[in-house]
């Protein structure tokens, strides 16, 4: 996904956009309100993170000034202030949602998937692997006929699969994606969320492969 | 219902030892009675017995005791002899005041007695119950041929102008006897000197002097007198042969006594005294119906009238012509005048 | 929270005291001088009278042949009974000779002046003004005094002094009640500038701070511009607290998240297991120490808007469905279901942002103590005048023997070791419930595990 990262902390922002850049998203970054609108009038982003208080300005006026711009891409804004005294205005000037600093990317996910999935989403949600079609907006598999709901830890799971193809996962990894720093979840637990993917990829040519001692793969047959 | 009348003219018991002459004395009511209010009156018992009739009708466990005396017999017997009355009725106005003045009354106020006008009451003490004008009877026989006179005016003129048919047919009241004569002359001679005039030309005409007016009606009646000076216009009305004189009010003024009532200071039965003088003021003044009853009153004859009465005024006016030095020297005068021998 | 303000005294009360007391006097002293002059006036007058009879009767005296001549005239007694019906006494004297009268009547001590001598003295039981003049006739060859004395009671008087006591009295009320009147009315016009301030002030919204702009009598612009100034650093001192929490949040978040990205980076790129377990350790580290920022911030928060709370329609349903749908993409990472059952209309009067806070806290806590794949259930309902906002879990439960010391700062349950908290939401949700008349239940679930915790206000 392409993301304009609206941020005047320097150190946040390149962390922010390292972090991002590790699931495979475009970042661009805007330092103030000058340049962010310059972003916007140019390029066309699947989600704007704005931060609402920035050195030339409220992140509110930018909302205000951007509504009829900002009708095809969704807006979380960013906030370390104590979020419920400015929700109000920010939603109420057209935020799709709102996150407090210091977030945790899942929660970032999770909350992006929410916004897109209510604005609709776009061909680009759709990932064709082999006779499975994965819309990962709507979280479903259509396997020939069938349309298959995937929970959502399922779906998450799948997401990094289909991320990458045949590129081999650890399960290390996997439980990073999957549960928060504090879940303490073991490994065992992986192999629970992979066993029921397997199960709704049967019959299809999509299948999740073992290797033994470095972790799973998916695979187009 | 008829009360039992008891005549005790003679017996003179429970006042055998009293100093005054009784005239007459009546019980009314039955003597078993429990209470007795005691009445000291110059009037009549003929006169006055309807109205104690009407009030023993209204209080019928009560004996009306009715004792008849002069007035002088009377101011004795409340101020000298203090004796036991409960209500005493007088025609003498200047003596009724005299004992108010002196403090021989009680004083007493009722919704009867606040109502009376002014002139009809002294203080709380002395209550007017008539109105009784000092007339000039005539004969009709004596005056034929003649104009009525309307007034002393009319009166001296015609005596002057026709002596010898006048001269010893003139009759008024002796003031050294009468007291009420005395009244209506002091009173006549503050209002004008008129009195003076006539009393002159009375005196030279050879006037009779008369104790008392029922005298001087019977005779200008029977044709003894033509002219009776001073006579008590009630007496004179309410006579059966008064269509043979005629009793005129004098014109240029009309001297009106009146007759009162006063509570004693020693009355012993006030409590009974009280509700007597109410029912008689009521009687006189509040035109309840009870007219007949009323003692006297020429209230009627005065009526429309009112700009030539003059009103014997209660208070301590009166006590002037009772004052010794007072009485002899207008009784000099009225000798001088009248006493033309 | 408003301080008990004790008072002592009124202003009202005490303008009334002075001008009743005020007026209580005037009205009292005017009976009395109105009584007296009255007196005077009517013995004055009774004297005048007295003299001009006396002095009428002398005038008719003469000796004559050596005896006394006289004619009491009508007039002299008249005039006295024209002013009022009392008895009236005389008695003339020539020389030491008793003439006419009433010869028991007492004679008025004379003094040096030439007379009319006046007294007040007791005759017939009766109290009298007495009169006694003289005159001096030729006699033979020494002149004698011939000396009237005249009285006259005094009940016409007294009557007379008696209504005018009574006018005076009714005077002296009337002017009392007038005043009365008057100085209630004083006492209400010169208080309403005060009672209008007040209204004015106490009209006032929360934040509403701006200084008072109508005019005041001048007596009270001291008061009025102590009031203004201290509004004004009222406003600033809270400008600043809100700017300062707003303010530290900033401060101490952004670095957090910073420091959380980096860290999490970090993470990614370690292969080692130690290494990624020390990383691990600090990122609950730093999200624990966040949360106990947001929610200290959040606590100030409340603590703040509780004293000066706002007071709005806010219907419940609504609330809690917009804060399901806020808290649904946290639990869903989770799998953990969020259901709302709304069993009818509820609404309570209050602050939106501070209810919000006490939801969004046991919430959270609800989402962090649940198992995955569970059922959080928030039910909206009412009964006997209250609203209640219940969640219930199906996680861990509390220690019910805790239940009070949970609503404490900073207290949490002794079986959450290993779950991030700060303690803080219980107590927020409480302080929040009690702002608003309300109370926070703690319970565990009656069938299977988990908690319920209900949050109650008072129906609108």
């Amino acid at each position: 996904m392409r993301f304009l990262l609206i941020e005047d902390n320097m150190s946040l922002a390149k962390a922010t956009i390292d972090r991002l850049s590790l699931d495979g998203h475009v970042v661009d970054h805007a330092e103030c309100l000058a340049d962010a609108n310059g972003f916007v009038s140019t390029t066309e982003y699947d989600l704007i993170l704005l931060d609402i208080m920035l050195p030339d300005g409220d992140g509110r006026s930018f909302l205000k000034s951007h509504r009829s711009a900002l009708e095809s891409t969704p807006v979380i804004a960013t906030t370390a202030r104590s979020e419920v005294s400015d929700r109000v205005g920010i939603l109420d000037l057209g935020a799709d949602d709102y996150i407090t600093k210091p977030f945790d990317f899942a929660e970032l996910e999770a909350r992006c998937r929410a916004v897109l999935r209510r604005r609709g989403g776009n061909a680009s949600n759709i990932i064709s692997l082999g006779d499975v079609r994965f819309d990962s907006l709507s979280g479903t598999l259509e396997i020939g006929q069938d349309t298959i709901h995937l929970r959502n830890r399922e779906l998450r799971l799948f997401e990094v699969f289909a991320s990458a193809p045949d590129q081999i996962f650890s399960k290390s990894k996997l439980l990073d994606r999957l549960f928060s720093y504090d879940e303490g979840a073991t490994e065992n637990a992986i192999e629970v969320y992979v066993g029921r993917l397997r199960r709704h990829l049967k019959g299809s040519r999509a299948e999740i492969v073992t290797d033994r001692g470095l972790g799973y793969r998916l695979s187009i047959k | 219902m008829r009360h039992l009348i008891i005549s005790l003219a003679v017996i003179l018991w429970p006042f055998s030892a009293s100093a005054f002459d009784i005239e007459e004395r009546v019980v009314f009511g039955a003597e078993s009675n429990p209470q007795t209010v005691r009445v000291i009156s110059t009037g009549d018992v003929r006169v006055f017995e309807p109205m104690i009739n009407g009030f023993l009708a209204e209080n019928p466990t009560v004996t009306v005791d009715y004792t008849v005396v002069s007035s002088s017999e009377l101011m004795k017997a409340i101020s000298i002899d203090k004796a036991a009355f409960d209500v005493a009725i007088s025609s003498a106005m200047d003596l009724q005041t005299k004992l108010a003045n002196d403090g021989f009354t009680a004083p007493y106020s009722s919704q009867a007695t606040e109502p009376l006008p002014e002139w009809a009451r002294w203080r709380q003490d002395v209550f007017a119950f008539t109105q009784e004008p000092a007339a000039v009877v005539l004969s009709k026989d004596a005056f034929a041929g003649l104009p009525m006179p309307q007034s002393r005016q009319d009166l001296i003129s015609l005596l002057r102008q026709y002596p010898d048919r006048f001269r010893g047919k003139i009759g008024t009241y002796d003031l050294r006897d009468s007291g009420l004569g005395y009244l209506f002359a002091t009173q006549d001679s503050r209002t004008s000197e008129v009195y003076w005039r006539l009393t002159e030309v009375m005196g030279a005409l050879d006037a009779k002097l008369y104790c008392c007016s029922s005298n001087m009606i019977n005779d200008v009646a029977s044709g003894k007198l033509a002219i009776a000076y001073n006579v008590l216009g009630s007496y004179a009305l309410s006579r059966a042969d008064k269509d043979r004189f005629e009793v005129m009010l004098p014109t240029d003024f009309t001297t009106v006594m009146m007759r009162t009532a006063l509570i004693p200071q020693n009355a012993q039965n006030k409590d009974l005294a009280e509700p007597f003088v109410d029912y008689l003021l009521q009687v006189a003044w509040n035109n309840t119906g009870q007219t007949s009853q009323q003692p006297y009153d020429s209230t009627a004859t005065l009526a429309g009238k009112e700009n030539s009465l003059r009103r014997i005024r209660l208070g301590p006016g009166l006590l002037i012509f009772l004052d010794e030095y007072k009485k002899r020297s207008f009784l000099t005068a009225w000798e001088n005048a009248i006493l033309q021998e | 929270m408003s301080a008990e303000v004790h008072s002592r005294g009124s202003i009202r009360r005490r303008l009334m005291v002075q001008l009743l007391l005020g007026a209580a006097v005037l009205a009292i002293a005017l009976f009395f001088i109105v009584q007296s002059l009255a007196r005077q006036l009517a013995e004055e007058s009774q004297d005048n009278i007295l003299a001009a009879a006396v002095s009428a009767i002398l005038d008719t005296t003469s000796v004559r042949d050596g005896e006394i001549q006289l004619d009491l005239p009508y007039s002299a007694f008249s005039m006295l009974s024209n002013i009022s019906n009392d008895r009236v006494f005389y008695a003339v004297r020539f020389g030491d000779d008793f003439v006419t009268g009433y010869s028991d009547l007492p004679v008025v001590t004379k003094d040096d002046s030439f007379g009319p001598w006046f007294d007040t003295t007791t005759y017939q039981d009766d109290e009298v003004r007495i009169v006694t003049a003289q005159r001096r006739l030729a006699s033979g060859e020494t002149p004698l005094a011939v000396e009237v004395t005249l009285a006259q009671t005094r009940d016409g008087q007294r009557d007379q002094l008696m209504w005018i006591s009574q006018s005076a009295a009714a005077l002296g009320t009337g002017f009392f009640v007038s005043v009365a009147v008057l100085a209630l009315l004083a006492a209400r016009s010169s208080i309403s500038p005060i009672l209008r301030l007040t209204q004015s002030v106490s009209r006032r919204g929360p934040k509403d701070l701006r200084p008072v702009a109508a005019p005041v009598p001048h007596e009270m612009v001291p008061l009025v511009a102590a009031l203004n100034s201290f509004m004004d650093r009222l406003k600033n001192s809270l400008t600043r607290s809100e700017e300062f929490i707003a303010d530290a949040a900033h401060r101490v978040r952004t670095p957090l998240a910073t420091v959380r990205t980096q860290a999490e980076i970090t993470y990614r790129r370690v292969e080692k297991d130690e290494n990624r377990a020390s990383i691990r350790e600090m990122i609950r580290a730093i999200d624990e120490s966040s949360r106990a920022a947001g929610q200290m911030l959040d606590h100030a928060m409340v603590t703040f808007r509780t004293d000066h709370l706002e007071q709005q329609a806010i219907d419940l349903n609504a609330l809690a469905a917009e804060m399901i749908d806020r808290l649904h993409p946290m639990a869903e990472l989770r799998e953990i279901e969020l259901v709302l059952e709304q069993q009818g209309a509820a609404s309570t009067i209050g602050d939106t942002i501070l209810l919000q806070s006490a939801l969004r806290n046991i919430l959270d806590n609800a989402i962090k103590y649940s198992p995955a794949d569970s059922v959080i259930t928030l039910i909206v309902s009412q009964d006997a005048g209250m609203a209640h906002l219940t969640t219930s879990d199906r996680g861990i439960g509390l220690p019910i023997d805790d239940a009070e010391r949970l609503k404490s700062r900073f207290a949490r349950g002794a079986n959450v070791e290993g779950v991030i908290g700060s303690g803080l939401g219980l107590t927020i949700a409480d302080e929040v419930a009690r702002a608003h008349g309300g109370y926070l239940t703690i319970a565990n679930n009656s069938k299977g595990p988990g908690a319920c915790v209900t949050l109650s206000f008072p129906l609108q």
